[in-house]
């Protein structure tokens, strides 16, 4: 059987690659892919523990799933915002390499 | 669902996730981007949250991804694919990434509910879109208006970062 264990695991391993992906990529295209890694894994434990706490009336709670509503709904805000901030970077220095931009370095 | 479908499913969003990172041509790691989605909403329909799933693949396969390709595409990515490894930053993401998996399934591990399985619901194919909308609408109306002027401001900043500047 599936249990709950199962879907945390599974969703601590897609956080994991997410923050590797932080950690080692140096283009902030991909830092930001890997940022909706992190995220999506957090929705998916959440939505493991709403199908996990059934009520009395045999629904889940769905407080965790319009908590997740709002997750994606930001995460698409911050991506959006995000982009445009690296197409204003991009045509400013012509790289979207972290290690080339060094400008707040001491 | 059977445990097959959902080792099927897992293991593809896993395998594809870890793509992402690995690719070095940017356009590849967002095409598996869009696997690893589409296998993770499949993840959420197994946990009978049919409306997070459509979601899901509606808004960051469809919307955020299209948005990833157009800004790849526009910039024309391509030298990241001449640039060599930096092997010690590498090395460093690596360890700390499997310190943090070993204690997140060390905790998962020791937590009792983990191994209880999941509660059978009343209706199977409940209607969730319903539900949800009665928490969106009652206890949450506040942070659902909120959450929409989000979305303006986000728009407005957008437009104002993406245009260029005439002084």
């Amino acid at each position: 059987m599936v249990t709950l264990g199962h879907y945390l695991i599974v969703s601590g391993i897609l956080f994991t690659i997410g923050f590797a992906g932080v950690m080692v990529r140096r283009n902030i295209i991909n830092i930001l892919m890997a940022l909706e890694l992190m995220l999506n894994a957090a929705n998916l434990s959440l939505v493991a523990f709403s199908r996990f706490h059934v009520d009395s009336g045999g629904l889940p709670n769905f407080n965790a799933q319009v908590f997740v509503f709002f997750i994606i709904t930001v995460a698409a805000a911050e991506v959006a915002v995000g982009l445009a901030i690296v197409v204003a970077l991009f045509r400013l220095r012509q790289t979207t390499n972290v290690e080339d931009i060094t400008a707040l370095k001491f | 669902m059977s445990p097959f479908l959902f080792w099927v499913f897992a293991l593809t969003m896993l395998f594809f996730g870890a793509a992402v990172i690995i690719n070095r041509n940017p356009v590849a790691s967002a095409l598996s981007l869009v696997v690893s989605f589409l296998a993770l909403a499949a993840l959420f329909i197994s946990l009978n949250a049919y409306f997070i799933g459509i979601i899901q693949v509606l808004v960051y396969a469809g919307a955020i991804m299209v948005l990833f390709l157009f800004i790849i595409m526009l910039l024309d990515l391509r030298a990241e694919e001449l640039r060599r490894v930096n092997w010690i930053a590498s090395a460093g993401g690596v360890v700390v990434a499997l310190a943090l998996i070993i204690q997140i399934v060390s905790v998962v591990g020791r937590l009792g509910i983990a191994r209880q399985n999941f509660p059978p619901l009343a209706r199977p194919a409940s209607d969730d879109v319903h539900q949800i909308g009665l928490f969106l609408f009652g206890n949450y109306n506040l942070p659902f208006q909120i959450i929409g002027v989000v979305i303006l401001v986000a728009t407005i900043g957008v437009v104002m970062l993406g245009r260029r500047q005439t002084h």
